[in-house]
């Protein structure tokens, strides 16, 4: 889902950076008030954990690959704003060191990975798990779930920008000048792959992690509701 | 041991794993990501290379691209996964570096 520079015009790349920046300024404000000290190493290890996750690429057999992005589980045990810091400290990395994802496109890889899929799978996490002991199984499903909708969410946007580009951008002969493929197969490819495969893949990481650190590290869940 | 201690070696045991997502879709002979198409494919798949996406895309040269050292594409799995794992090293000690530090900054004093 690693939007690569010169997939998306100007007018696409710059607008998702103009929506990022109050975003990123708005995490900022809200996690210097809720981020304690001692919550630091444990948002550095869920940058990286992202990052690392996102190296595992999954293959759809003689077709193309994705993976997972881990920013569920991170904006589960941190919130979604701490993980929209933590997504995008990974993805600057992934495109500046390594060209996964263009500079063009930070903005818009940054709205999909860090802002939509932890924003809608914390959302969801908090809806199916709400009023259910931290150790319960309903808060594993609830992971699981809110793992899968995030990321299919997010996929769901990288189609919608994708598919718009030809409709925007081509010559006067009818080429494509960035992205050549509409709506409808962009969308079609981006969330079928991730609805069959790769959500699949970001629910069983979300609730193996949740359902570990229940049994071993509870704390890490945050505090018991109260009713 | 203590829970940021069990992080850290989770992190690690990704990270020695990391080439599993390498050399899986090799051997299941899967292709790019949707989406994240060479000049090459493009040719192949529509006969042309947008115009507007070779431009952008010249615009900047990943020092390790595709998580790979320049002048490895060439050589087999082995070099690549370990090229995979100093990417998936380097990458871990720049970002709990950087986040660590955004942390820091901006993180409560005192508890």
């Amino acid at each position: 889902m690693h939007i690569p520079d010169g997939y998306l015009g100007p007018p696409t790349s710059g607008a998702l950076y103009a929506v990022m920046l109050p975003l990123w300024i708005a995490a900022s404000r809200i996690v210097k008030k809720t981020l304690r000290t001692k919550q630091v190493p444990l948002l550095a290890i869920g940058a990286a954990f992202s990052f690392v996750v996102m190296m595992f690429n999954v293959p759809i057999p003689g077709g193309s690959t994705g993976h997972a992005v881990g920013g569920v589980l991170v904006a589960i045990l941190l919130g979604p704003w701490a993980a929209m810091i933590a997504i995008t400290v990974a993805l600057s990395i992934q495109a500046l060191l390594f060209g996964d994802g263009g500079i063009t496109a930070l903005g818009a890889n940054c709205f999909n990975m860090a802002v939509v899929l932890p924003v809608v799978g914390y959302g969801v996490y908090r809806l199916i798990g709400h009023g259910a002991p931290r150790g319960s199984k309903r808060r594993v499903i609830a992971a699981g779930i809110a793992g899968y909708v995030g990321i299919v969410a997010a996929s769901l946007f990288a189609g919608v920008e994708f598919g718009l580009q030809p409709f925007f951008h081509h010559t006067a002969e009818g080429q494509a000048l960035y992205c050549p493929y509409g709506i409808k197969i962009s969308v079609t490819a981006m969330v079928g792959e991730h609805l069959l495969i790769f959500g699949w893949v970001e629910a069983v990481v979300t609730a193996l992690v949740v359902k570990y650190l229940q049994k071993h590290e509870p704390e890490l869940l945050g505090q018991e509701e109260r009713a | 041991m203590k829970t940021m201690t069990k992080c850290w070696i989770g992190l690690g045991v990704l990270v020695i794993l990391s080439p599993l997502g390498l050399i899986l879709p090799d051997q299941f002979k899967a292709g790019s990501a949707w989406g994240e198409w060479s000049a090459d494919e493009f040719q192949k798949m529509i006969g042309y290379v947008p115009q507007g996406l070779s431009r952008l895309g010249e615009l900047w040269k990943a020092p390790m691209p595709d998580y790979a050292f320049k002048g490895w594409e060439e050589k087999g799995m082995t070099h690549l996964s370990v090229a995979y794992i100093v990417s998936a090293v380097l990458g871990v000690a720049l970002i709990v570096g950087i986040t660590w530090l955004l942390g820091r900054l901006l993180a409560k004093k005192g508890d």
